[in-house]
């Protein structure tokens, strides 16, 4: 049987070439997704926001009528509603905010919550209510708390593991396209406020696992081949590097993405923003394992002595082995 | 490395098919096909997003708990300093504030007495110190709570609530509602598939603090209605619904009984004036407590106060010995049913305010459910087609290792009682996507090793040995990522994370263990003399 080959054998594609271009776009992107964050901001969902959220389902209508609700419900005089759809054109998800530090919360979201229900039963036949989330201020902020401590401690602890596992130049390079990946899903979602809930800080967190393995799949060759190919110019082995891992590198991206089409397409609505995010995630945190991660190598001076002095007393009889066994193999050969 | 001995085989399938096994349940609960009963069936759980139902989030004030701490305190001083038994100590400007007691001892001479005397209380009956005492301008006394002792009262009083909210919903007839302690003073509250969740807030919402206090006929019905109450009483208003809503009442600040002693509550109407009441019995000691106030003040008024409002300011006109008595309080039949719920489970110890609320509707869940299962079933497909088509039968070895891990994780999930999910479900999807990454890694190793000359055995061997090294880095940093997404968020975000991690656990194991025991099986059985990879 002949096999499917996605990647040809031996290619020896000079990605470095461009690693200065690809640099500049890189941070260029990265200030860009700052800037839209701070500029036009992240639209915030209720978990973070606070406030009460009612999503409905129009079951006997092709289409959530949008405006008209906008309109009937701003009525109410709860302020204007963020009115949103849901995945399926025909599911809308409602959000109002609750008056600032009134005591008797409950009950003023209790009220405000029925009044958005009572209104739409009112109006429209066959609305299925589908849920309904009160979150306080407080709770809201100790999310956005726990959020940003969550992913920078996620950032930090894995870098701290690379620089254990390697040297400090990987973990830093590691660090790098990490907040590369994580700064531009942030400026994916200012750009097309999308709504930025727990799930999605969730999906930022898949997002730096997946980045990582694939910058640790390369990390791991590089070492290898710093150990192997003592001569070599650096930017020359870190693409024999990528080269040699790129069969593995484009195979896994595709599993996951197979995996992952399906349920952008077919999967629940109230997981689209998770699953999105983590297939933007998926090209980006690939683009940065080869485009960024290891070009930081070449800049913070990494060379083949980087991992002679510390060669640990197991790695030196590896390599003894290694070369025993290569000896060996010539012999018989 | 590609040695396998047979104990090594029987232990690896055994380990895979119990584990695998244990999913069964949970797959096959709704499909009537019977698991039989003398074996456990662990079942996952599904979480609210899943199955519907209300989710709350209930925050204490510890504030409120040291508040009720330093009333029980002064009464206790008090008893204990008028004992008769004793000599009797008296004292003077007694001062709650900033959650201190402090009090003149009115003889400098008895000032070592009353120490002694309270050394008993100071210290409490636990092994921490509850209060300390000193002296100040030579005749006050000032009692400060300890830090230890106040986190005590806390804790006690969330976990007496927890007991309280379990019965109380309980009393509800909703199955199987989880009550759990999240942090220091929250409780988190789900109840499967209740739809509506007003009743419960209702249940959850009320502390049921019922309290008799002697009416105040001193003061001043100007004053009362002005806020200003006599020395050594405190004012309350009338509850919401009642005859006199508007209206307020002094009572005796000390003196009066705290229902906490009930043994018994029902709805009932009241034969004479066909209002509907609540019945209360109270325990021996409660009842004692009882027949005493209500001796001791024959022909006053008294306050039936619930939740700091009175419900009614009945008079006793004969002592009331019996030890049961009926509460009125313009109630409807439901209203009285309520409180009788909820008086019969005990007050809470603490005030509970609802500070997150979700509730579900069954619906939704459900087409999640199979809304995810499709995308899991394709996925699945794609990605099995996919390996099969690049790797052959090295392919093959990675699909049944796919397999078992799905079942697997089913499996631990089921045995470890964890929750599925709707991010969960997103996290199979991801698990299945990202567990062949293993397998590709050393399938590529191994097609790497042959190209560069190496024998058939010593390339797989290889193979697995160098991949393992990148697929043990990657699969700990991907779980230092998990532990911190488990420690962050609320339920449905920990059901993904927890997916993940212990997909992360089973694809290690199947992807690297399991298949290097099939390959090594096959090599030693058909000695291939090419790899197809």
């Amino acid at each position: 049987m002949k096999l499917l080959k996605l990647v040809p054998d031996n290619t020896n594609i000079r990605f470095l070439k461009l690693r200065v271009p690809f640099l500049i776009v890189s941070i260029l992107l990265i200030i860009a997704s700052w800037a839209l964050v701070l500029t036009k901001g992240i639209n915030y969902g209720v978990d973070f926001e606070g406030g009460q959220e009612v999503r409905v389902t129009f079951t006997q209508m092709a289409e959530a009528p949008i405006p008209e609700l906008r309109e009937k419900l701003g009525a109410l005089g709860y302020g204007t509603p963020l009115i949103q759809r849901l995945g399926d054109e025909n599911q809308v998800s409602i959000r109002v905010s609750l008056p600032e530090g009134a005591a008797d919360q409950k009950e003023a979201a209790d009220a405000i919550g029925n009044a958005v229900i009572g209104e739409i039963n009112k109006s429209y036949d066959d609305v299925r209510a589908d849920s309904n989330r009160t979150v306080s201020g407080k709770v809201a902020g100790e999310f956005r708390e726990s959020a940003v401590l969550a992913l920078g401690a996620a950032m930090l602890a894995v870098a701290l593991y690379i620089w254990i596992r390697f040297e400090w130049q990987f973990g830093a390079g590691a660090l790098f396209a990490l907040f590369h990946d994580v700064s531009l899903t942030l400026g994916m979602f200012a750009l097309f406020q999308l709504e930025f809930s727990l799930q999605i800080v969730a999906a930022i967190l898949t997002i730096i696992g997946y980045s990582l393995n694939d910058t640790i799949v390369v990390y791991d060759r590089i070492r290898e081949n710093l150990k192997k190919f003592r001569k070599m110019q650096l930017v020359e082995l870190l693409d024999l590097s990528i080269n040699e891992t790129l069969a593995r590198t484009v195979m896994t991206s595709l599993t996951l993405l197979v995996a992952l089409v399906p349920l952008l397409a077919f999967g629940p609505a109230s997981l689209f923003g998770l699953v999105a995010a983590i297939t933007f995630g998926l090209f980006v945190g690939t683009y940065s394992s080869v485009y960024l991660a290891s070009p930081v190598l070449i800049w913070l001076g990494v060379n083949s002595d980087s991992f002679v002095p510390q060669e640990t007393e197991a790695d030196k009889q590896e390599r003894k082995a290694r070369e025993q066994a290569k000896r060996e193999m010539g012999g018989a050969g | 490395m590609l040695e396998f001995p047979l104990w090594k085989k029987i232990m690896l399938w055994g380990v895979a098919l119990v584990v695998a096994l244990a999913a069964v349940p949970s797959l096959t609960s709704n499909s009537g096909v019977k698991w039989p009963e003398f074996l456990p069936d662990p079942e996952i759980n599904l979480g609210l997003d899943l199955a519907g139902g209300s989710h709350l989030l209930l925050e204490a004030e510890p504030e409120q708990v040291a508040r009720q701490r330093l009333e029980t305190l002064e009464e206790s001083v008090r008893a204990e300093l008028r004992n008769r038994e004793k000599k009797r100590i008296r004292i003077g400007d007694v001062a709650t504030n900033n959650g201190r007691l402090s009090f003149l001892v009115s003889e400098a001479s008895d000032l070592d007495a009353a120490r002694e005397r309270l050394e008993p209380i100071m210290a409490g009956t636990g092994l921490t110190r509850e209060w300390d005492l000193s002296v100040v301008d030579g005749q006050r006394m000032v009692l400060t709570p300890t830090q230890d002792g106040q986190e005590n009262a806390v804790d006690q009083a969330m976990e007496g609530a927890i007991e309280v909210l379990r019965k109380r919903i309980d009393a509800l007839g909703t199955r199987e509602p989880t009550i759990i302690r999240q942090g220091d003073t929250r409780i988190v509250v789900q109840v499967p598939g209740l739809q509506d969740p007003e009743e419960l807030k209702e249940q959850v919402g009320k502390t049921a603090q019922l309290e008799f206090k002697l009416v105040d006929a001193t003061a001043l019905p100007t004053d009362v209605m002005q806020g200003i109450a006599p020395p050594g009483s405190e004012i309350f208003p009338y509850a919401e619904g009642t005859l006199s809503e508007g209206n307020f009442v002094a009572v005796e600040r000390l003196g009066g009984i705290r229902g906490d002693s009930l043994i018994d509550a029902s709805a009932g109407v009241n034969p004479e004036t066909q209002e509907d009441v609540v019945n209360i019995a109270f325990d021996s000691q409660g009842g004692t407590k009882f027949a005493k106030l209500s001796t001791e003040n024959v022909g006053r008024q008294f306050a039936i106060i619930l939740d700091d409002a009175v419900l009614s300011t009945p008079v006793f006109n004969e002592p009331i010995l019996g030890g049961s008595a009926q509460i009125s309080g313009s109630f409807t039949a439901d209203s009285a049913n309520q409180l009788a719920i909820s008086l019969k489970s005990g007050a809470l110890p603490v005030e509970l305010k609802i500070i997150e609320e979700e509730s579900v509707g069954p619906d939704l869940g459900a087409d999640s459910v199979k809304r995810g299962l499709l995308a899991l079933l394709i996925g699945s497909v794609a990605v099995i087609a996919l390996m099969i088509a690049t790797y052959g039968r090295f392919g093959v070895y990675a699909t049944g290792a796919l397999i078992i891990n799905v079942l697997m994780v089913l499996g631990v999930m089921a045995i470890f009682n964890f929750t599925l999910t709707l991010p969960g479900i997103a996290g199979f999807v991801l698990t299945v996507g990202a567990a062949v990454d293993a397998n590709v890694l050393i399938n590529e190793r191994i097609g790497e090793e042959r190209k560069r000359g190496r024998r058939i055995i010593a390339a797989v061997e290889t193979g697995y040995k160098e991949a393992s090294r990148a697929i043990y880095d990657a699969n700990i940093t991907n779980f230092i990522a998990g532990v911190l997404l488990v420690s962050f968020g609320s339920g449905p975000v920990r059901g993904f994370a927890v997916v993940l991690i212990v997909g992360l656990a089973t694809s290690v194991f199947t992807a690297v263990v399991m298949t290097r025991m099939w390959v090594a099986g096959w090599l030693r059985n058909a000695r291939p003399s090419e790899l197809n990879i």
